[in-house]
């Protein structure tokens, strides 16, 4: 049964309606006679406040508004890979057909297709006992990905029948008894209120990371595959292609990602370019595991609020079906925005820069909604939602309120730097701010490709952080006037710089960094300092060392294919060092 | 009360308050509804509807509200703002409302378009990857501008990026195509000479011809400038999108926007973020800029240059920071540069094109154009790291790597960035300035450049070829 009620107000994106009943808070509403989006945020007795998901331009007072009595919800089930979708999940391919190329208000489409057949294949059979996240049946949604059809939460019963063939999502694949003796039919398709986590039976400690093929990220900041991570960015630090890279090449089930708030023309570049990459591991294209959640900047705000919690709500959903998912949230300050205007039109009382006093709970909320866990079902299947958020600062000042919140719920934190930006050093990760709170767990699956991984991590990190304090005396003294030492770590550091942390996403080998060839380039680097270092010490000319033509070879590396050059490198580094060596000792003689 | 024109007329203003009016006793008015405003000396605005309820109405009114009283007349008109649209709108010129300023008489056309206009469904956005030649080498070489992007000039005030903006509309185009840009240009609060410095260059190189400019100057209403901005991309949308063109569209000063919208905001007594801008400068400003870009199937685009001061040169002011974080890159002029008879005065480290990539490489300018604009930059900033220690070190003080690229950083301004007002130069010619460049530095230092283009383009080895 719906309530129907009257706008008495609209100031923005903010519909106030009076209703005869009482409505509920988080109802989904249609408003006005073009029976546009909006979600009832407050509500004072009969008078409900309502934001809208659409331009509310040229609606008036006095149309009605009809209350659907349900909140927003998600619609899960096969037909969402590879799609692009806006922030209530409409598809906005199938919004282009019916409405042509510009947005158009009140379009109301179902999020799934309900046409399209999907070939479905049992898992479980009559008489089978199952429970709330069980898997009855399994469709090959793409060729990548295959989609894990699961019993609803809050049912469970005897199997009666289930069905094999192509069938849509709202069609009845199997049937099941529960025990209070009613029969169910269960589908496809199911759906999940956005702003409620998904419950799992429990959680896990952290295990692997998230490898993503980004040297500065895997080998030095580290994310877990369960955690999160903020990445927060002046504008032109390269916020976006690094998510994008990630999204690329990280070793994820599915990734999901939503363009919030950002630009139109980026979420065009991953739409066009994304299908035309193949995963380096399996083949297949990258697209076909990528949901894309696109809410550009010109579109309400409002919307903008919804489209990350549908984004998490999709990832819990694939990780429920036993992945590991991760999602790329850009930017997670446009959001924040949306809650300040729309707390700003309810006339809240604000509290840093007009942010509402509730943003570290909201913060926290979507963040504490990635994890490792033993998913619900009777078996012990194991998924992970890993989230990583841009955060876009004003000013590129890391102390605003988005970021310093951000910063309290997350375990990694790539900060990224305008002076390196500007150097074209990209990713522009400043490895002197950021940290990581996940190593262990990366030690530990880093330690079989390298045994002495953290060590070596420690020591690269330890000469960045030395050659920048030497930088500092460089600056009043001039390089020249430093003991060789310590111009041989800045050389070191230029190497570790330019030949690991630089890497170039346009280049078709450095693209992608296998993390085998990561922990042997890091260690080539070291082990050249650990050669020429004793020979800078007695007394040979750091100038002779810097002419080594294996130096620009060492930090040429990266664009070489496999291990095999960097074995090749090694040995004639060798070379070169023991003819310096030699020369010395003659002229010493 | 007038027949022949529709809507309702209130005199029932409660309250004036800068640019809004409170109005009472309103029936059955749309949220963003146009009001026409009209005083009992003959005065008439625009304006349009901020905030509605059953009785009353709160509007905000794009003219001049010195002398209004509460006596005003207000005529709802039922309509969003729109204006009409057809091939006859090129080479007009109009007021920041939309009034001729040319002499002719008001455009006709049943085809009205909201000025709000729609937003591109990001499904149905093309990827804009025509590789535009403006002739300037810190912008082709460095930050490549692309059909379909928004690429804005952060700059000062008595900088020259008028001449540079102007430069840019003339020589733009599509290597080896003879298509030519159509002008939109929008002024907002700039002064009368800088209108008349763009009306004659476009005159002078025969765009105007092929241009439509909308002037809210420097003594015209301020709050006029909310819609100018917006009439200028709707014009530019129907241009590109109805009638196939290719549409460079100009927007100058976007600073004065900003204003514009904060006076409005101040005046509803909303809560400021910083400066006493409204937190939602970076959404409304994205209404604007978002609409340029192409549309997949469509053979027309819009490419947008906004031009805007930031105020005390300070980047972080909030209408240039958010501003960044919505175009596609951005040009930054400098002053110091500009002291030194660097034009254009262009500061390339810190300016971006971010769409460059896709428009870039082989087939499109040249294979080694990527790796070579990376070095570039790499080496400027290493020498603009050296001029730092010169400060305190003295040249002397400098190791000889330092003082190489220092001087390079010297040459780089000099020659690449450098260049005539009437200088255009094309993309080979740019690179080859670029090689003749990084030629200063020791070879082993190109890192960020393949091996294979060191040993097809660097200078030492094409003279070898040449033999």
């Amino acid at each position: 049964m719906s309530l129907v009620g009257t706008i008495e107000r609209i100031n923005g994106s903010l519909v106030v309606a009076r209703f005869e009943k009482e409505p509920k808070i988080g109802d989904l509403v249609e408003v006005g006679d073009l029976r546009l989006m909006g979600e009832i945020v407050r509500l004072s007795e009969k008078t409900a406040y309502i934001q809208c998901y659409e331009t509310t331009s040229g609606l008036r007072p006095g149309e009605p508004v009809l209350d659907t009595g349900k909140p927003l919800v998600a619609e899960l089930g096969p037909g969402l890979m590879g799609t692009i979708v806006d922030g209530v999940e409409r598809s906005e391919v199938k919004l282009w057909e019916i409405a042509g190329p510009f947005v158009t208000r009140g379009i109301h489409i179902p999020p799934l297709d309900r046409e399209k057949r999907w070939s479905f294949e049992p898992k479980a059979k009559p008489g089978d006992r199952v429970v709330e996240g069980d898997i009855i049946g399994v469709v090959q949604e793409t060729p990548y990905f295959q989609h894990r059809i699961l019993v609803p939460l809050g049912v469970r019963g005897v199997i009666e029948s289930v069905e094999r063939g192509d069938f849509t999502v709202e069609e009845t694949v199997a049937t099941l008894r529960t025990p209070w003796g009613e029969r169910r039919e269960l589908r496809m398709m199911q759906t999940w209120p956005v702003r409620r986590p998904r419950p799992y039976k429990e959680r896990l400690p952290l295990e692997k990371p998230l490898i993503t093929g980004q040297r500065v990220i895997d080998t030095f900041f580290p994310v877990a595959k369960g955690g999160a991570a903020c990445i927060p960015g002046g504008f032109g630090t390269g916020k976006t292609v690094m998510l994008q890279q990630i999204s690329k090449w990280a070793d994820a089930d599915v990734i999901v990602l939503i363009g919030c708030g950002e630009r139109g023309n980026e979420m065009a570049d991953v739409v066009t370019h994304f299908p035309e990459l193949t995963d380096p591991r399996t083949g297949r294209r990258l697209i076909e595991r990528t949901v894309i959640i696109a809410n550009v900047s010109n579109m309400p705000v409002s919307a903008r609020e919804a489209s990350i919690y549908m984004g998490v709500t999709l990832a819990e959903y694939y990780r429920d079906q036993g992945y590991d998912v991760a999602v790329m949230a850009d930017s997670t300050s446009r959001w924040a925005e949306a809650l300040r205007d729309l707390s700003g039109r309810l006339e809240e009382i604000p509290a840093e820069r007009g942010f509402p006093a509730y943003l570290a709970d909201r913060i926290a909320e979507i963040y504490e909604r990635a994890g490792r866990v033993i998913t619900l079902g009777s078996g012990k299947r194991v998924g992970s939602v890993t989230i990583l958020g841009a955060v876009s600062p004003p000013g590129g000042d890391f102390s605003e309120p988005v970021t310093t919140h951000t910063l309290r719920f997350v375990g990694a934190f790539w900060a990224l730097d305008t002076e390196l930006a500007f150097r074209r050093h990209f990713p522009a990760i400043n490895w002197l701010r950021s940290f990581t709170r996940y190593l262990d767990v990366a030690s530990r699956w880093w330690s079989q490709y390298e045994r002495d991984w953290e060590r070596l991590r420690e020591r690269a990190l330890g000469l960045l952080e030395e050659a920048s304090e030497i930088e500092e005396t460089a600056r009043i003294i001039g390089e020249k006037a430093l003991p060789d030492e310590q111009r041989l770590v800045l050389l070191i550091a230029e190497m570790i710089r330019e030949g690991f942390l630089v890497q170039n996403a346009f280049h078709e080998v450095d693209t992608y960094c296998e993390a085998e060839k990561q922990a042997r380039m890091l260690r080539a680097l070291m082990e050249f300092y650990d050669r020429v270092e004793p020979l800078v010490r007695k007394g040979i000319p750091i100038e002779r060392i810097r002419e080594l033509p294996i130096i620009p070879e060492l930090m040429r590396l990266k664009e070489r294919r496999g291990l095999d050059p960097i074995e090749e490198v090694l040995r004639e580094m060798e070379k070169q060092v023991r003819k310096l060596e030699e020369e010395y000792e003659e002229v010493c003689r | 009360m007038t027949v022949e024109e529709a809507g309702l007329i209130y005199r029932t203003t409660k309250e004036i308050r800068g640019p809004i009016l409170f109005v009472e006793g309103v029936k059955d008015v749309a949220y963003d509804e146009v009001v026409r405003v009209t005083t009992p000396t003959g005065y008439e605005a625009i304006g349009s509807v901020l905030d509605v309820s059953k009785d009353w109405a709160l509007v905000q009114v794009f003219g001049d509200t010195s002398g209004l009283d509460l006596d005003v007349s207000i005529r709802f008109t039922g309509e969003t703002l729109k204006i009409p649209v057809s091939d006859e709108l090129i080479g007009r010129i109009f007021s920041g409302s939309f009034e001729p300023l040319d002499g002719m008489p008001r455009p006709l056309s049943t085809d009205e378009r909201d000025i709000h206009g729609g937003v591109i469904n990001p499904a149905a956005r093309d990827v804009p990857s025509e590789f535009i030649q403006t002739g300037i080498s810190a912008i082709d070489g460095m930050n490549s501008l692309v059909r379909g992007q928004k690429l804005p000039i952060f700059s000062e005030s008595g900088l020259p990026h008028n001449r540079l903006a102007a430069q840019i509309a003339r020589q733009a185009t599509i290597p080896g195509r003879e298509e030519e840009f159509a002008i939109v240009f929008a002024a907002m609060g700039i002064k009368h000479e800088e209108a008349e410095f763009f009306r004659e260059e476009f005159e002078k190189t025969g765009a105007l011809s092929k241009s439509v400019m909308i002037l809210n100057l420097a003594d015209d209403p301020p709050i006029e400038r909310l819609v100018t901005p917006r009439i200028a991309q709707t014009i530019a949308e129907y241009l590109a999108f109805d009638l196939d063109m290719h549409v460079l569209v100009i927007l100058t000063d976007m600073t004065n926007y900003a204003e514009a919208l904060r006076s409005i905001s101040i005046a509803r007594e909303e809560i400021p973020t910083r400066k006493g801008y409204p937190g939602y400068l970076y959404s409304d400003l994205a209404t604007i800029y978002e609409r340029a870009g192409r549309i997949k199937g469509k053979k027309g685009s819009i490419t947008l240059m906004p031009i805007l001061t930031m105020p005390g040169g300070d980047i972080t002011h909030p209408v240039p920071d958010l501003t960044g974080y919505i175009t596609e890159g951005q040009l930054i002029l400098q002053r110091d540069l500009y002291l030194r008879g660097i034009y254009p005065p262009m500061n390339v480290l810190p300016s971006l094109s971010r769409l460059m990539k896709d428009g870039i490489g082989e087939g499109k300018t040249r294979k080694d154009h990527a790796d070579v604009s990376n070095q570039l930059y790499m080496a400027y900033a290493e020498g603009i790291r050296a001029r730092g220690l010169v400060r305190i070190v003295g040249v002397v003080g400098l190791s000889e790597r330092e003082r190489r690229y220092l001087e390079f950083a010297d040459e780089f301004e000099r020659r690449f960035v450098n260049q005539g007002y009437y200088e255009n130069r094309s993309i080979e010619e740019t690179l080859d300035i670029a090689w003749d460049l990084l030629a200063m530095l020791p070879e082993e230092d190109l890192i960020r450049v393949r091996e294979a283009y060191i040993k097809e383009f660097h200078p030492k080895y094409r003279g070898k070829r040449v033999e």
